[in-house]
Parts: C-alpha cells; structure tokens; sequence
C-alpha cells in the first residue's frame, strides 16, 4: 500500500513569467501596455515641452471672452459680444440639428431603398442597385459641395422675386424657395395657443386609445370597427373646434421680401440643406445595405411560412420579415448614425456654423489656442458620440428577442 | 481619426521647431531653399501663372529674401496657406517665413508669438457690390447677407462695423476666395467684404468687372506684412532689412535698370553706397554678402517697380499707391536709415 500524496505545489519562480504559458502571455501585454503608456506619456510631454520653448501654455481662459464674430443660424440667443463658449454651444446645437435631421431622413431612404433592393421588379431593383453603388462610392464631401453648388446656381437670388414682374415668384404666396435658403412660414403662438396645442395633444393620445379598442374589440368579439375616418375625425375635429373658439389665437408669419432679402418666416439655409441631404442620401445608401442584409438574413421558411397562410406579399414584407430583420439592422445602423454625426464635421465646407466652424474654425482661428481647442472639439465629438451610442444601445436591448 | 492625425502632426512638428528655433539663417543656407508661406491663390498678390511659376507682390518678398540669402530668386519653395492653417505652419516651422497679406495685429504678434517685421501694403477692408442694387455707401447694408472669408480679421471687423452702426446682416462664411467669388457672383450674398486690395483682384477676375462697385467706406485699418517666428532676432532682421532695401531703394532712386551701374563704384550719396554695399559693411553685420540689397534690386526690383508690375494702375488690378506712396510723396512708407 502506498499512500498518494498531493504533488509538491510548486512555487513561484521568476523565470516562470517567460516559460510558463499560464504567465507568458500576461508578461507580454504588460509589456506592451508599459511601452504604449510611455510612448502617449512622451508625446505629451514633448508637446509641452516644446509649447514651453515657444512660450505658450494650455489655457481656457479665452472660453470667456467676448467672441467677436456673428454666426447666421443660432437656435438660441447669440451676438458677438457673447462669449467663445456660449458660440461653441451654438456650434454643438447646429451639429446636433444637422445630425437629428440628417439621421432621420437617412433612416427612412436607407429602409426604403433597402427594401426595393430586393424588390421583383428589374427596372426598380438596378435603380436602388444605381443609387447605392453611386453614393456610397463617391466622398461625402464631394457630394455636399455638389448639393450646394446646384442649390446656388440653379435656384433664383433673392433679387429676382422684385419687380412688377419678377422672374420668380412665392408657391402659394407662402413658400420661397431661393440660392440662400428656403423661406417657410412660421406659427406665432399668441395667448390661448397652448390650450389648442393642449386639445391637439390629447387627440393624438385619443387616437391610439380609440386604435388599441379596436382591436381588443376585434379580439375579443370579432366585431370590426370603422378606423380610417374615426381616427381624422378624432385628430382634428375637437382641435378645430377649440382654435376657432379660442379665436385663432395661432397665426402665420408669411415670408416677404423687404430690403435685400426675404424677411419672417423661417429660413431654412441653404447649407443647411445643402450638408443634410448630402449626409443623409449618403449614408442612406449604407443603411439600405445594413436593411437588405438584414431581409436576408431572415430565413426564407419565414416567408414561405406565411405565404402558406394566405397572407399577401406586402404583408409578409411588413408584418413578418421587417420586424426580424430591423432587429439584426440595428447595431450596424447605430454605427451609421455615428458616421454620419462625425461626418457632419464637414460643414464648414459650405460654411454651415457647426461645433467645428464655431469652436474649431473662427474661435480658433482668432484666438490662436489650436490644441486647446482641437482637446475640447474632440472630447465634444466623442461625448456626442457615446451619447448616441448609448441611448441606440438601450434601444437595441430593448428591441432583441427575449431568449428565456 | 482626422484630429488625432493632427494632434500628432503638430507634436511632431513642434518637436521639429523646438529644434529649428534659433538658426533659421543657417537652416536655410544649408537647405539651399527658402521655405515661403503665400496664399493659395489672390492674382497680383500670390498666384501661380500659366507657367507655374509663382508670381506677385507678396511673391516677391519672399523672391526678395531668398535672393539676399542665397543669391537666387528662384531658390523659393513656396508653401500655399488657407487663412486658418498659415498660423500654424510658421509656428511649427513647416515654413521659414510668412508673406500672406496677414494682417498685423497685438494678438498676432505678442500671443501667438510671431514677429511682424514690417508692413507691404496698407490695406483696409471694404465692401463690393453688384451695381444693379444701387447701394452707394456701407451704411445702406440693413439685411444684407455677407460674404466673408472665415478665419480672418475680416469677421471681427465685420460684425464691430454693423453692431456700432446698429444695422443687422447675415453672415455666410467662406473657406477661399474663389469659393467667395462664386457664390458672390451667383448671387447667394449681397456684398462680398475683405480687404480693398483683395476686392479689386477679385473683381479684375470677373467678366464684366464694370457692374461691381467698391463702396466708399473702409472700415478697417489692415496693415499687411510679412512675419516670421519669435525668438530669431538675427532671422527677423533680414527679412525686415530685405523689405527695407526694397523701400530705400524706391525712395533713393535705386531701380533694377541702373542699379549696376550703380553700385559699380562708390557714388557721391553714401546712404546708396551702404545700401549696395560699396561702402561700409551692412551686409555683413546680417550674415550676407555685401552685394544682398543690390541682388534684391538687380533681380526683383525696387518697391515700386514690384508694385507697378503685380498690382499697380496699368494692371487689371489697378490699385492706386494711395497709402503705399513713399513718405515724401504723401504716403506711408518710410524705410529706416541704412546706416
């Protein structure tokens, strides 16, 4: 009899971090993260070093003093007697405009030209084919100066709406579509509007309630309700209603031409234009790429599945196929979204006052501080960045199938 | 990704101008070429012709100071620079010197650490305007949308001018002249604003320069000159003491037609003798050779021959002297003595 003994744990040895597998590969990372660590640690500190030599220090003092310069298009009160900051917000609020719509409208031609991709029909197939190899092969950039350049050379100057018997002339006596912008009414709420705005509320909420029973009444007896005109009526009878016996307290803002250019309204500017649809057909044929990959992906039992329960192509289209398959577009799409808010960074271009016209361009340019504010333009950038990307990744969470 | 390839450009380059920052003289003699930030495109200040060949009147500066130092006006690499990027690529030493129409400011000179080492042209910034709108003076401009060179002077003036007069505008800013002049001649802004000289270049650029008017009023004092990094007095000083020869010369009478007879023999006025080296030894004192001035005036002439040639009435320019005249005829310029 022999009594088995554990074997004798073998210690530590120092030469173990290069023999010993278990060790080998964690030595060569930290290695590697001491090289990198002191690599960033030297460029900084030569960037100092050097900033020193030239006399110069990292400052933000300027952030508060008066700018000095106008922007054209400020979502909230600006002068230029206002400071470098409050002109970086605006640079951040124009960005974020310019991204939201920019977003939205590639969404919806990417899902559209995604699906038609895939369409039977030849002729609508090659042009969604055109479209996607078109964009998506060519420089954004190149796509919003081209955008722009037409916009200016094919559209009328303001100049030519003057006159007894102008060149050009207002649609509906209310929309001016001009080389600088287009000219669009714009509500003045005076007192009483925000009961209106209220009833109109509530009829949309009333809508999707009077929605939802129809169907729990079609579940639960089989008996159809009417949708199409209760829903109309509900949105806009009672709002109509209230804005006449309020007595039309919300009136429009007509554009006209006063001076040298269209006065009230709303201007909607033509490099505003010009860098939203750029970006947004753009990135659209991305996205129409991330949609037709993500209909195939589907397996195509679904589709036969349903067909064999009688149900008609469009219906499969939308009540089966793109539901599953907007789940699997989603993350590659949140990667668009985030594209698309960086490459809005190439609005100066058409001089849209975005974060690097303002913060990254004029500011910088007249205060002289270039690392400073190229730091705070980037961590501007990346905090846009996760924002979006976070709030998508909780979307994306949510919208998953629940595997229990 | 963009901002971090730059970031790391401008370390490397600072690294490289920490190194450069005190012998520009000796780097460029060694280098054999003169390292010349221009504009990158304003006909008779800065443009390439059909050649190539890189000419105007801030040109020649830059052919003035690599004829003094290296005897060859042609020895000039000449870097194009927008108006946000000049700034940093002298501080970093990507180019030896500036002739740019920059303007010559407090900031410029004492925060960003450059010295402006005199003055080529005084300029202000004005307003031009199609005819047809028959506006006749600046003050008239209520609801104008402006066209502006973004990154310049010309924005802070801009926006001082309306708010003192209390008269609004739109502004629409621009990255280059030429982007300048098309939305300008479509019709996309009312007035196109930058200085008069660049006005009056970009218009003799247009079809029919006849139905542009330059409003009276200049709003802006725009003294422009060449500049170079702070912390090489010895450099600063021959590229001011090579547009000061050009300066002297005109005063004195020195043109590039007798500037060899000239300076053959000592003459009878000793400030032209120093000047072109027969007497005394000024060339010396800056690190040159004693001919410098008289190559300067052999090869590219005196300050108003380059003037007449670039930018002068018998150009499509056509500027005046004006404030550029020689102190003694009414003007500005007044070269220090050369003794």
């Amino acid at each position: 009899m022999t009594t088995i003994s554990d074997p004798p744990s073998e210690s530590f040895r120092l030469s173990m971090l290069l023999n010993d597998t278990r060790y080998r590969s964690m030595t060569f990372q930290f290695i590697a993260l001491i090289l990198l660590a002191g690599a960033i640690g030297f460029l900084g500190w030569n960037l100092m070093r050097n900033l020193a030599l030239l006399g110069q220090d990292i400052s933000y003092e300027f952030l508060g003093e008066p700018s000095g310069y106008d922007i054209n298009q400020k979502p909230i009160e600006y002068t230029s007697q206002s400071t470098h900051m409050r002109a970086t917000i605006i640079g951040v609020l124009n960005t974020l405009i310019v991204a939201f719509l920019g977003c939205i409208t590639a969404t919806i031609l990417g899902v559209t030209a995604g699906v038609l991709r895939l369409s039977k029909n030849w002729i609508i197939r090659k042009l969604m084919m055109v479209y996607v190899e078109a964009f998506r092969n060519v420089p954004v950039l190149i796509w919003i100066l081209i955008i722009f350049f037409v916009m200016t050379a094919a559209l009328p100057p303001p100049s030519a709406f003057r006159g007894d018997d102008p060149d050009s002339s207002m649609l509906f006596g209310a929309f001016a579509f001009t080389n600088r912008g287009i000219y669009i009414p714009r509500p003045i709420w005076e007192a009483g509007s925000g009961i209106v705005v209220g009833v109109f509320i509530a009829s949309v909420i009333a809508v999707f309630a009077y929605r939802r029973y129809t169907t729990k009444l079609l579940y639960d007896t089989g008996k159809l309700l009417p949708r199409g005109w209760p829903s109309l009526a509900i949105l806009f009878i009672p709002t109509l209603l209230v804005y006449f016996i309020m007595g039309q307290p919300i009136s429009l803002d007509l554009p006209a031409l006063r001076g040298f250019n269209f006065q009230g309204g709303t201007q909607i500017r033509g490099s505003l234009i010009a860098l939203w649809f750029a970006l947004a057909i753009y990135t659209g044929a991305f996205i129409a790429e991330n949609v037709r990959a993500g209909i195939q992906a589907v397996s195509h039992g679904q589709t036969e599945a349903a067909a064999s329960l009688g149900m008609r192509p469009g219906r499969i289209m939308n009540l089966v196929v793109l539901p599953q398959a907007l789940r699997i577009v989603i993350p590659p799409v949140i990667s668009q979204y985030l594209n698309l808010t960086k490459n809005s960074s190439l609005a100066i271009a058409v001089g849209y006052m975005d974060l690097t016209g303002t913060l990254g361009g004029i500011t910088l340019n007249q205060t002289g501080r270039a690392i400073e504010c190229i730091l705070l333009l980037m961590l501007f950038y990346l905090a846009i960045s996760l924002t979006i990307s976070a709030v998508m990744n909780v979307y994306n969470s949510r919208m998953q199938l629940k595997e229990r | 990704m963009n901002k971090s390839v730059f970031f790391g450009a401008l370390t490397v380059a600072g690294l490289a101008a920490g190194a450069s920052a005190a012998a520009t003289l000796d780097d460029v003699k060694a280098r054999g070429t003169l390292n010349c930030g221009v504009s990158t495109g304003l006909v008779g200040f800065a443009a390439p012709d059909a050649d190539g060949e890189w000419e105007g009147f801030d040109v020649a500066v830059c052919r003035a100071v690599a004829t003094a130092v290296l005897g060859d006006p042609n020895a000039v690499e000449f870097v194009p620079t927008t108006g946000k990027t000049r700034f940093t690529a002298l501080a970093s030493g990507e180019i030896d010197m500036l002739a740019r129409n920059t303007t010559w400011t407090f900031s410029r000179d004492v925060d960003l650490k450059f010295t402006f080492v005199g003055v080529n042209y005084y300029d202000g910034q004005g307003f031009m305007i199609p005819k047809a709108l028959g506006v006749s003076s600046a003050k008239e401009l209520d609801g104008a949308t402006v066209c502006i060179q973004t990154g310049t002077t010309t924005e802070l003036n801009l926006a001082d001018y309306f708010r003192v007069n209390n008269i609004s505008y739109e502004p629409v800013p621009i990255e280059t002249n030429a982007e300048a002049q098309q939305q300008y001649l479509a019709g996309a802004c009312d007035v196109y604003t930058t200085d008069a000289s660049g006005l009056a270049a970009t218009r003799a650029t247009f079809e029919a320069p006849g139905d542009h008017v330059i409003l009276p009023e200049i709003i802006s004092k725009e003294p422009l000159g060449p500049l170079v990094r702070h912390g090489d007095s010895e450099w600063g000083d021959v590229v001011r003491w090579s547009l000061n020869a050009m300066v002297a010369a005109e005063e004195l009478g020195v043109t590039s037609a007798n500037v060899g007879e000239m300076s053959m023999e000592a003459g009878d006025n000793p400030e032209i003798n120093r000047l072109l080296g027969t007497e005394g030894n000024l060339g010396e004192m800056l690190g040159l050779d004693a001919g410098w001035a008289k190559m300067i005036i052999e090869n590219i002439g005196n300050y108003g021959e380059v003037f007449e040639a670039n930018i002068g009435e018998s150009t499509p320019i056509g500027l005046a002297r004006g404030l550029n005249a020689q102190w003694t005829e009414g003007g500005l310029l007044y070269a220090p003595p050369f003794r």
